[in-house]
C-alpha cells in the first residue's frame, strides 16, 4: 500500500471532520476565484468593446457616461448634439480621422438599443452578416445575434419600438414598425447586443414620439409623408447627414488615422475646450472606472484572504488533533517499518489532499455561482458571462491551495516524525 | 536467532535496568517474566529495536540492531520482527485484510493478498477480512494482531503479555496459537508478561526483578 493511498484514506475516514475542512477551504478559495473569474471576464467585455475607438464625442455632461452609453450601452445619452454642432468631425477627408460613425438612441426593442448609424460600425466590432443583409432603407434593421436569439426576431419579421432605453410596453410606438432584413453572426462584443439601423429611421421614430406628445389629433398619414420626403437620406453617409443641419445626433465614434500624431492628441481637448460637445477617450474612462470599482474589489480580496488564514488554521487544528488521536496508529506504523521519513510524508500528504478537495469545492462554487449570475448580469447589463471558463490564475490559486496545505501541515508532520515510539506504546 | 549481552538502558531520569543475557533460538519459545516496573516493556521495546540500549548488544539474524539507526532499523524492525503489544493498535482507516497488506509493503515486501487470507483463515478470522477495526471483538483483534506481527516471516515474535487480559481458556487458546504459529514459520518466540499461569507451560524463562 504506497504512503498517498493511506494517506487519502486516513482523510476520508473521518467525514465531519473532512466536510467542516472543505467548507471552510472550499470557502475562501471559491470567493478569490470568483473575483477572478468576475474581474477578468468584465475586463475582456470592456476591452473587447474598446474595439480600437479612440474618441467618443457627444453633449457635454459626465464622460464616463458618454462612454458607458456610445460604446457600452449601458448607461443613458448625456444628451444629443445638433449636426451642424458635429459638422466638424462628421466632415469626409478629416485629416486627422479615419472613421468618424454616427449614434442616434432613443429607442429600444425589448431592452435591445436601437441604433441608428452608418455601416462602418460592422468593421469596428468585426461584425459580419450571417443570414439576410445589412439594412438599407428606412425603417430597415439588422439584428445583432443574442437580440435574435433572446427575442426570436426573424428575418421579415416587425415590430414596433418603444421609447427610452428599458422594455415597456406603455412606451411602444404602435404606428412605427422596423422590419428585420439581416442577422448578424456573433462577435462576442456589444454589437451582439444592438439593433441596427439608419440614423433618418430613429429621426422618423422620434419625430413620432414628439408628435404625440405636443400635437394632438394629428393626421398620421399627412404626417408620415412629410417626414419620409424631409428625413429621407440617399445613402445614410456622413455627407448625407450633413445636408440635415437642424437634425440630432447622439454622439459620434471616432478612429484617427494615427493615434501617436501630436494633433490628434490635442484633438480630444480642443474639442472640450473650443466647442458645445464634449470629447472622450474611452481609455481614460474605463480606467477611471477599474480604480473605482477597484476599492470594493480590494477589500473582498482582503476578506478573502482573511477567510483562507482562517482555513489553513482549520487543516492545521484539525491534523493536530488527528496526529494526538492517532499517535499510536502513527507509532505502529514505526513498528511496522515506516521510517520517519514516511510518517512526515504521509502528514503532509493528508494536509495536500484536504487543501486539493477544499480548493475543487471551492473551484466548483465559484464556477457554478458565477455561472448563476450571468443570468442576472445577462438580464441587466445584457453582457453574457460565463461560469465555464478556466483561468491560468486557477493554476496559481491551487498552487498556493497546496502551499497552505503544506505550511498547516507542516508541524503536525516534525511532530508526528520526531515523537518517541518508545514512550507511546509504553503508555497503558 | 537472538542473542543479548550485557544489556542495560538507564532512563534520563537516573533509573537504570541491567537485563540478564538472552538467547533464543529458531523454533524456540521463551517466557521472561516479571512484576511490575522491573522492566519488562523496557526489555522488549530493546528487542524490539523501539529504544537504543545504553550499553550490551542485540544479535538478530546474527545482525546487532544496537548498531543501526533511524530508516535502516526501521526496515529491519519492518522485516524481521513482529511485535504484539498489550493494547491492540491498528490503522483505523483501513480493514482487516488491508492492515496486513500495509504491514507487508512497509517491510518493503511484496503485497500478498492470497498470503494474508490464508494467515487469517489460519486463524480463523478469515471472515473478518473485510471488516472494519471497530467492528471486531477484543479476541478477534487479538487474532489479527498476532496474524499481523506474523505476515512477513519474521525471524523473531515479541508478544508483550498477549494473555493477561485474558480468561484461563482464552489464555491457553492464544498460548498455542502463538506456539504453533511462530513454529510454522520457524522463528523465535519471546512472551513477556507478569501472568504467572503461562509460568509452567513454557520450559525456558528469564525472570526479572
Amino acid at each position: 500500500m504506497k504512503i498517498s493511498t493511506l494517506a487519502w484514506r486516513n482523510v476520508i475516514t473521518n467525514p465531519l471532520n473532512l466536510i467542516l475542512n472543505i467548507i471552510l477551504f472550499g470557502l475562501g478559495v471559491g470567493l478569490i476565484s470568483f473575483l477572478l473569474l468576475f474581474n477578468q471576464q468584465l475586463k475582456d467585455k470592456f476591452d473587447n468593446n474598446l474595439a480600437g475607438i479612440d474618441l467618443v464625442v457627444g453633449a457635454k455632461g459626465s464622460p464616463l457616461q458618454l462612454i458607458l452609453c456610445s460604446m457600452y450601452h449601458i448607461d443613458n445619452p448625456t444628451g444629443n448634439i445638433p449636426i451642424k454642432t458635429a459638422a466638424p468631425v462628421l466632415r469626409p477627408n478629416h485629416p486627422l480621422i479615419k472613421k468618424a460613425i454616427p449614434l442616434s438612441l432613443g429607442d429600444n426593442f425589448k431592452g435591445y438599443r436601437i441604433v441608428g448609424t452608418n455601416h462602418e460600425i460592422m468593421e469596428l466590432y468585426n461584425g459580419k452578416i450571417e443570414s439576410g443583409e445589412l439594412y438599407k432603407n428606412n425603417m430597415e434593421v439588422t439584428i445583432g445575434k443574442a437580440v435574435a436569439v433572446e427575442t426570436n426576431l426573424k428575418i421579415g419579421d416587425e415590430f414596433s419600438s418603444a421609447h427610452g432605453f428599458e422594455d415597456d410596453q406603455d412606451l411602444t410606438h404602435d404606428h412605427a414598425s422596423f422590419k428585420v432584413t439581416g442577422i448578424l453572426a456573433g462577435t462576442g462584443s456589444v454589437l451582439d447586443q444592438l439593433i441596427l439601423t439608419n440614423t433618418a429611421s430613429v429621426w422618423a421614430v422620434h419625430d413620432h414620439h414628439e408628435d404625440e406628445n405636443t400635437v394632438e389629433n394629428h393626421n398620421h398619414d399627412a404626417h408620415d409623408e412629410n417626414a419620409d420626403h424631409t428625413d429621407h437620406l440617399h445613402d445614410n453617409s456622413n455627407s448625407d447627414l450633413l445636408q440635415h443641419e437642424d437634425k440630432e445626433i447622439t454622439s459620434v465614434l471616432i478612429q484617427y488615422k494615427n493615434r501617436t500624431n501630436f494633433q490628434a492628441l490635442n484633438f480630444g481637448r480642443n474639442i472640450n475646450e473650443n466647442t458645445e460637445m464634449q470629447a472622450a477617450s474611452p481609455a481614460i474612462e474605463i480606467n477611471r472606472l477599474y480604480s473605482m470599482i477597484g476599492v470594493g474589489t480590494d477589500t473582498l480580496r482582503s476578506l478573502a484572504i482573511i477567510i483562507a488564514i482562517v482555513s489553513a488554521l482549520s487543516i492545521f487544528i484539525s491534523l493536530y488533533r488527528s496526529m494526538k488521536e492517532r499517535k499510536y496508529e502513527l507509532a505502529l506504523l514505526r513498528v511496522m517499518g515506516a521510517s520517519r521519513v514516511k510518517i512526515f510524508m504521509l502528514i503532509i500528504l493528508e494536509g495536500l489532499i484536504l487543501a486539493s478537495i477544499g480548493y475543487i469545492f471551492g473551484a466548483l462554487i465559484s464556477h457554478l455561482s458565477m455561472e448563476w449570475m450571468a443570468g442576472y448580469l445577462k438580464s441587466d447589463f445584457r453582457y453574457n458571462f460565463t461560469g465555464w471558463v478556466f483561468l491560468n490564475e486557477e493554476w496559481i490559486l491551487f498552487g498556493v491551495s497546496l502551499i497552505i496545505g503544506f505550511i498547516a501541515s507542516i508541524i503536525p508532520a516534525i511532530q508526528s516524525a520526531r515523537s518517541d515510539i518508545h514512550k507511546i506504546l509504553s503508555e497503558k | 536467532m537472538i542473542q543479548t549481552h550485557d544489556l542495560s538502558f538507564e532512563y534520563p531520569g537516573g533509573h537504570q535496568f541491567n537485563f540478564p543475557d538472552i538467547n533464543c533460538k529458531e523454533n524456540e519459545m521463551m517466557l521472561v517474566l516479571g512484576n511490575s516496573g522491573v522492566g519488562k516493556t523496557t526489555l522488549l521495546h530493546l528487542l524490539g529495536g523501539l529504544l537504543t540500549a545504553t550499553t550490551g548488544g542485540i544479535k538478530i539474524q546474527n545482525k546487532d540492531i544496537t548498531k543501526l539507526f533511524g530508516a535502516e532499523l526501521d526496515l529491519f524492525r519492518g522485516q524481521h520482527i513482529g511485535i504484539i503489544f498489550q493494547n491492540n493498535h491498528f490503522v483505523h482507516a483501513l480493514n482487516v485484510l488491508e492492515n496486513l497488506m500495509l504491514a507487508q509493503s512497509l517491510a518493503g515486501a511484496h503485497r500478498d493478498k492470497q498470503k494474508c487470507l490464508q494467515l487469517l483463515e489460519r486463524l480463523n478470522i478469515g471472515h473478518k477480512a473485510k471488516s472494519k477495526i471497530k467492528f471486531l471483538s477484543q479476541g478477534e483483534r487479538q487474532r489479527v494482531a498476532i496474524a499481523r506481527s506474523l505476515i512477513n516471516n519474521p525471524s523473531l515474535i515479541l508478544a508483550d503479555e498477549p494473555t493477561s487480559a485474558l480468561d484461563d481458556f482464552n489464555s491457553n487458546e492464544v498460548l498455542k496459537l502463538l506456539e504453533e504459529q511462530s513454529k510454522k514459520i520457524g522463528s523465535a518466540l519471546i512472551i513477556v508478561t507478569h501472568d504467572n499461569r503461562l509460568k509452567d507451560k513454557i520450559d525456558k524463562k528469564v525472570i526479572l526483578s
